[in-house]
């Protein structure tokens, strides 16, 4: 025994003095390489690009690695001496814990912001374990408001958040059920049981009755769920006038098919942050389970060029243009320009620089960028509706490019 | 809430989802009436067996069901191998070790598939998915009714090849009295394998009826599992005709659980029924003893 304990003793001193002999390699390695030209800024891009949520993360991933390249292409961070930007890729495993493990790498990979996240949970914990190491982290879609209210100097939010999104579909519902003369009255909602779905829910709850609307029955579920025959059935049993599912895409792909199967034909299907209401890949797959559905979600300015240019460069791919792809194209175009303004990729600098940010090269309706606290003040969604295989845009006037078509012909 | 046209396609919902239940139930019962051991390795070679369907069909473009075919006397041999040349020999004859081996495989074959296949979950796009029969007071869809016959057809010829092949009768021998059996000239190492085979090549019919409406992912199999476990308590260790009705009465206890204490806590009036199991009918509501 006491011989295994010296030995192993004398193996970890070895291990030791082997990695410190490297880690002086490299403090001393740093400035050598700093000082060569075109030393990269790196970038932690973190999404759930395995697990529950893959697909989503995928997308994200794909919109953030776009916008990295054509920033690249177009000669780097000029105040940093033209440097590239560096992709550090993170998969969060659909997991907060996931998230956690993947900053912690970022953090130790040294890269000067974090930007994605997706779903709530994985933005909620990977922000405040960023913010252990002030790394700036920009958040590309999670929606929970605690996310930019827990007072994280460090968390930026470039969408809206679920206040902002859930009174939008509430005034649209009311501008769309007023305009069609009230054919709506009893709703039920479906929902995921993580933080996205049950926070809205609770909302939505606390809302719809306020406007008119009586809500009758709550349903949560988790994800993944694979079988949507009993919720579809308790549909079936309320009848509802309105549906409001809120879930992620394979959930809700999953439901919209259940109600087609089951004959469960309600007079709208509206949802709020539908996970696949806006997507074109489900219109695509299932033409006949999307039409005339309506949601209230993120989605591009379709008068705005540049957008509509990447569109084409993610459809060239094979891919699917959603909302993933564009905000985080979005959000990795708005740090860029914070370290441009920063002329540094030092993380304080990158904090204030994102704090004082106007920036307006993005694809979103949203105007220019404006943060009241980590959110984005002129973050905003809108509202679509499929159409004929195609999504438009129904709401607000100024960016649509269809008429709504409400409640759904019989 | 009580109405029947809720009520009525939930139960046969339930019925449908537990003949697949039924199914896992009849393979792990069957290796633990005539091997008496509980195979942990059961949950991971369901989740193999689920990405061997699912590759078969994004790969070759083969249905589900003609893969079958293919996928049932291949996942035999896997079972037949396994107990023949890894399983028997590492319990060197002690029943526990023979727990610690099927335990150690299921660790394998679970992080053997993440590592290949990551964490992913995958699911296969069928036109006829989400086809449905209407009977009337409930439309079912297409892929669990053929689920739920092929799972009565199997429960059918298991029966037979039990009560009337020489492998059947040697099968039951060696279940009863494992020395009479040897002494009388059975190989008791082959019928072990056999039934080891019988078990496995189950779990790849069972995958091949699940893929069509279900998923696969490295950790699927645990989940069904754990039910499965729960049916063969129910159904009284060993017992054929118990692990079918113990599998088709949890599935309507699932379903049913499902519909009035919410999906998020639909698997809970299982588990209860599995304590209540324990505690009052330990042997089963089949077992022939304790």
């Amino acid at each position: 025994m006491d011989t295994f304990s010296v030995l192993s003793r004398r193996r970890f001193l070895q291990s030791t003095a082997l990695v410190a002999t490297a880690a002086t390699t490299s403090v001393i390695g740093a400035p050598a390489v700093l000082r060569a030209q075109g030393s990269p800024v790196k970038l932690g891009v973190l999404h759930p690009v395995s697990g529950a949520l893959s697909y989503s993360g995928q997308q994200g991933r794909l919109g953030a690695t776009l916008a990295i390249d054509e920033i690249n292409a177009a000669g780097g961070i000029k105040a940093v001496g033209g440097a590239k930007i560096e992709a550090v890729l993170g998969d969060a495993q659909s997991t907060p814990d996931g998230a956690n493990a993947e900053v912690e790498k970022m953090n130790a990979a040294e890269v000067a912001a974090i930007v994605g996240g997706y779903a709530s949970s994985i933005c909620l914990a990977a922000s405040q374990t960023a913010a252990r190491y002030d790394l700036p982290y920009v958040v590309d879609v999670g929606v929970a408001d605690n996310i930019v209210t827990r007072g994280l100097k460090n968390t930026f939010r470039f969408g809206p958040g679920f206040g902002v999104i859930a009174k939008t579909a509430l005034d649209s519902l009311v501008a769309l059920n007023d305009q069609a003369g009230k054919p709506t009255k009893t709703v039920m909602i479906v929902h995921e049981d993580s933080l996205f779905g049950s926070g809205l829910a609770k909302l939505l709850n606390a809302q719809l009755p306020e406007r008119g609307f009586q809500v009758l029955e709550t349903i949560p579920h988790p994800t993944p769920t694979r079988d949507f025959n009993n919720v579809a059935l308790k549909i079936k049993a309320q009848n509802p006038d309105l549906v409001i599912p809120a879930n992620y895409y394979n959930e809700y792909v999953l439901l919209a098919r259940t109600m087609q199967q089951q004959r469960v034909r309600p007079k709208a299907i509206y949802s709020v942050l539908g996970g696949a209401a806006s997507s074109y890949k489900f219109v695509k797959e299932f033409p006949e389970a999307a039409q005339y559905i309506m949601d209230c979600n993120h989605w591009f300015d379709p008068h705005n060029a540049k957008a509509l240019e990447l569109k084409k460069k993610v459809e060239a791919q094979g891919q699917f243009y959603t909302y993933e792809v564009y905000m985080n194209y979005s959000c990795v175009l708005l740090v860029a320009d914070a370290i441009e303004r920063a002329a540094s990729a030092d993380r304080a600098k990158i904090i204030a620089a994102l704090e004082s940010s106007t920036f307006s090269g993005h694809v979103m309706p949203y105007g220019p960028t404006k943060f009241v606290n980590g959110q984005n003040a002129g973050a905003a969604p809108v509202n679509t509706q499929v159409l004929d295989n195609d999504i438009q845009v129904i709401l607000p006037p100024a960016f649509a490019t269809a008429k709504p078509v409400f409640p759904t012909p019989a | 809430m009580l109405s029947p046209t809720i009520l009525v396609p939930a139960v046969l919902n339930g019925l449908l989802t537990g003949a697949v239940y039924a199914l896992v139930a009849l393979g792990l019962t069957l290796i633990y009436g005539v091997l008496h051991i509980i195979n942990f390795a059961h949950g991971a070679l369901l989740t193999a067996a689920l990405f061997a369907a699912f590759f078969m069909h994004q790969l070759f473009g083969l249905d589900p069901y003609v893969a079958t075919i293919a996928l049932t006397p291949a996942f035999f041999v896997v079972g037949y191998a396994l107990q023949r040349f890894v399983i028997g020999p590492a319990a060197h004859g002690e029943d526990r070790n023979i727990l610690l081996v099927t335990l150690g495989l299921a660790v394998m074959i679970e992080n053997g598939l993440l590592y290949a296949f990551r964490a992913d979950t995958r699911t296969v796009n069928l036109d006829y998915a989400f086809a449905v029969v209407d009977v009337g007071v409930a439309l079912l869809a297409v892929p669990r009714v053929i689920a739920f016959g092929v799972v009565l057809v199997v429960a059918l010829v298991l029966w037979i090849i039990l009560s009337f092949t020489d492998t059947g009768k040697a099968m039951r021998a060696v279940a009863k009295q494992k020395l009479g059996a040897e002494l009388s000239g059975i190989d008791v190492a082959h019928i072990y394998a056999v039934t080891f085979g019988l078990g496995t090549a189950c779990l790849a019919i069972a995958a091949c009826l699940l893929i069509p409406t279900y998923y696969v992912n490295p950790h699927v199999g645990n989940a069904f599992v754990l039910i499965a476990f729960t049916i063969v308590v129910l159904g009284g260790m060993g017992s054929v005709a118990g692990s079918l009705l113990g599998g088709l009465f949890v599935g309507v206890v699932e379903s049913l659980s499902g519909l009035y204490l919410g999906e998020s806590l639909g698997q809970i009036g299982i588990f209860v029924m599995f304590i209540l199991v324990l505690l009052f009918r330990p042997s089963g509501l089949f077992g022939e003893r304790a």
